[in-house]
């Protein structure tokens, strides 16, 4: 089969560019969850035509294929079925077009998403999204799961940033959802697209809103005695009125280790510490400052350190973006979850995951959204120690179920992918699940375009392949 | 809310064409189509959490009243309900800053045609849980499922917020200052909304020298002509007075229609297999059609 497959593929793209070897096959099996699956072939794309023949190819022969970024989700989104065409489209990495005046600009989605903003950084502003894997993720990624970041909680996650796309539908057909212009006639499809995790089609060119840049920032650092004084300034904060930038809550296991990696002088001995950026016009920011220190003082907060200079203010984004890499020196393995739960139960939950993880015997370090009540608990482990993913596993389950039943949601920006599809009955019962089928079956009637992902009943999916190896679902 | 969200699914039913009454501020109900009313009601209002909650039949009016005594606003157009406002999906005059109205939907519980109470979307002000069909029906025109129950981001209301008038350059404004909530102009005359602290408006206000006013101006009606805001240049060579554009966005409020392009038939294709698996009988509004509607104002 696969060298058919080749061989159809390398009849319309430059053979140079669709490869089967072991090397490539093995490479692109997985992303960078901890599940693997067997790519079948991969494309390597340089425009919407490479992308079309692929499509249209798995289309004829029935053949799964999946789009793919830079591999840095989390969910198992782009882990191949077994035998599946994998486009990657890391080659289609240019900046179309930039309209400077009305701030928008058409990208290829093999941009990355740190590339945009520095490129276009010179015109006073930026790609609003910003997750911690910025300086490797791609824009089409980005599109693929909704991403978010620290600084959506102002402006807003990925759909709220993309215009229009330029897509390859799974029939290979290629179409424009969404427009310049802001009022189309229709159903917002560009809406659905975003965030469909590559299972309604190939977004090849996006268009993307930029965001001006801030003319004041001001970056703050405080600590806490426990994580439920932490979250409950955070609510304060919301409820006076005032949606900062970016909210995010470190905990002392996840200080401890930031600090032994990155000597960025955080305060190891606070039981949590919260990094809040305030952003705009001088007076707003000036004013926002002292309403938080204000707040943060009637709470008993006594250490506050702002940051003096831009330079500070990156070691310390530095240090809450690193967080992920930090964790190699606690253990070699994490897994982590992405739940949203309301803020006012952020503590409560919190408290949950150190009780849920203790009884377990797992390491848990905190790290997360806490403005927008995006938790991310890392379980930190080694995979070497039997018996030890086991206990990740269901301790991860506890943690997600327990979030959902305070009124939280499986995912606030990684997605669901492979990793969670078998969660989706705690929050969609079969009702709910069958409307998201029917949208799935509207854009893909052959369901080829990434298969087996998000929707967990395989029943109209029987030529659905197995699970791949690993999948913790 | 004055009805449950199952009383309401039992209205809707499970075979006749159907269609919601509403406000009938955007068109209402279809003419002689039996037709339903949407549960009313504040469900709840979470200042903390930036959450409303309320049933799809809610009038907008009282939805801004509550929200304001806690100091919170939310992103949709005033007048009729909150249910018939999100189905046609079109934004206020302040998208420039706040960005369209679809994105403030964050679950709602709708009537499918089935007759079935079906969830979209999660209660949390950031969720990727599924797949998003809170956009897909932001905009439907009912025409895929009737809003029951709705939950919307809101935000807090700003400190500062004013209009002003000038006779500067719209383009310039847009270039120079710092987030304005909305820029309009009329050939002539250009019109913006600052918020925020009141000392950085002044600022603003000052160093463009600014008017202040009491509001924006009348729109000319009824139609909203939908341009990329990188064409809004070209009116400079239409009559004053003509139009009102939303400058950075792109709507143009006018009397006469915009003669719009054909349709992709690949768009096509997929607005017709959505409704055929959300409404196979056609019993939802029977006979709309999202993508020949038009805008309305």
């Amino acid at each position: 089969m696969t060298d058919e497959v080749v061989a159809a593929l390398q009849e319309q793209i430059d053979p140079a560019r669709v490869r089967s070897g072991a090397t490539e096959t093995r490479l692109y099996r997985r992303d960078a969850s901890n599940m693997t699956g067997q790519a079948g072939v991969i494309v390597f794309a340089e425009s919407t035509a490479d992308v079309q023949a692929a499509v249209c190819v798995a289309a004829r022969l029935g053949l799964p294929f999946l789009a793919r970024g830079s591999g840095t989700g989390l969910a198992g989104g782009a882990v191949p079925p077994d035998g599946a065409i994998v486009i990657s489209t890391s080659k289609m990495n240019q900046i179309i077009s930039v309209d400077a005046e009305n701030r928008q600009a058409w990208v290829e989605p093999g941009v990355l998403n740190l590339d945009l903003s520095k490129q276009v950084a010179h015109l006073g502003v930026h790609f609003a999204p910003d997750p911690s894997s910025q300086q490797t993720c791609s824009i089409g990624g980005n599109v693929a799961n909704n991403s978010g970041g620290p600084h959506c909680l102002a402006d807003g996650v990925t759909s709220a940033h993309v215009l229009a796309l330029e897509v390859v539908l799974p029939d290979g057909s290629i179409t424009v959802l969404g427009g310049e212009d802001p009022e189309q006639n229709g159903l917002d499809l560009r809406g659905v697209f975003v965030g469909s995790e590559g299972m309604f089609g190939v977004a090849t060119k996006v268009c993307v809103r930029l965001m001006q840049n801030h003319p004041d920032v001001a970056t703050m650092l405080m600590e806490f005695d426990s994580v439920a004084e932490g979250a409950q300034l955070v609510s304060d904060i919301i409820a006076a009125g005032i949606v900062p930038a970016a909210v995010e809550m470190m905990d002392q296991l996840c200080l401890q280790a930031v600090e032994a990696w990155l000597h960025a002088g955080l305060p190891t001995h606070a039981a949590a510490a919260l990094l809040i950026e305030c952003v705009g016009a001088a007076g707003q920011v000036a004013s926002e400052m002292a309403q938080i220190r204000m707040l943060a003082a009637a709470r008993g907060v006594a250490n506050v350190r702002i940051a003096a200079d831009e330079g500070e203010r990156a070691e310390l984004w530095k240090a809450r973006k690193g967080a992920f890499g930090a964790v190699a020196n606690v253990k070699p393995n994490y897994y982590l979850h992405d739940t949203v739960v309301p803020r006012a139960r952020l503590a409560e939950v919190i408290e949950k995951v150190y009780e849920i993880t203790a009884r377990y015997g797992i390491d848990v370090i905190n790290v997360f959204h806490a403005g927008d009540g995006n938790l991310h608990p890392l379980l930190v482990y080694d995979a070497r120690e039997e018996g030890t993913i086991d206990k990740v596993h269901e301790a991860g389950r506890e943690i997600v179920a327990f979030s959902v039943a305070v009124g939280g949601v499986l995912s606030g920006e990684h997605g669901i992918g492979l990793e969670k599809r078998d969660l989706m009955p705690l929050m969609f019962s079969e009702v709910d699940l069958s409307a998201q089928e029917a949208l799935r079956l509207a854009f893909d009637p052959q369901l080829i375009a990434n298969p087996n992902k998000v929707l967990p009943n395989p029943a109209t999916c029987g030529d659905m392949h197995e699970v791949p190896d690993g999948a913790w679902i | 809310m004055d009805r449950t969200i199952d009383e309401f699914a039992a209205a809707v039913g499970t075979v006749d064409a159907v269609t919601v009454e509403g406000a009938a501020t955007r068109g209402g109900a279809l003419p002689g189509v039996p037709a339903v009313n949407a549960p009313a009601g504040i469900v709840r209002i979470d200042a903390a959490e930036m959450v409303l909650e309320c049933g799809a039949g809610t009038p907008m009016n009282e939805v801004h009243t509550a929200l304001a005594e806690v100091g919170q606003t939310v992103s949709i157009p005033s007048g009729g309900t909150i249910g018939g406002a999100l189905a046609c999906g079109i934004s206020d005059i302040t998208r420039l800053a706040h960005g369209p109205m679809r994105d403030v939907l964050l679950q709602t519980q709708f009537v499918g045609a089935s007759g079935k109470v079906t969830k979209a979307g999660g209660p949390t002000v950031k969720n990727v849980s599924g797949f998003d069909l809170c956009r897909l029906l932001v905009g439907a025109y009912g025409t895929l499922g009737f809003f029951g129950e709705v939950i919307v981001r809101t935000r807090p209301l700003p400190r500062s917020s004013r209009w002003f008038t000038t006779d500067s350059d719209p383009f310039e404004l847009l270039a120079g200052l710092y987030r304005p909530v909305s820029i309009l102009w009329d050939g002539k005359t250009t019109w913006l909304r600052l918020d925020g602290d009141p000392g950085d408006v002044d600022v603003a206000a000052s160093g463009f020298r600014l008017r202040q006013v009491d509001g924006p101006p009348p729109l000319p009606g009824p139609h909203r002509w939908s341009v990329p805001p990188g064409e809004l240049r070209a009116l400079r060579s239409e009559i004053p007075g003509s139009f009102v554009a939303q400058i950075g966005v792109g709507v143009v409020h006018r009397v006469e229609p915009q003669l719009r392009g054909p349709v992709d038939p690949a768009i096509r294709q997929l607005h017709d297999r959505i409704k055929q698996h959300f409404d196979p009988s056609g019993r939802l509004n029977p006979g709309l059609d999202p993508l020949a509607v038009g805008i309305r104002s």
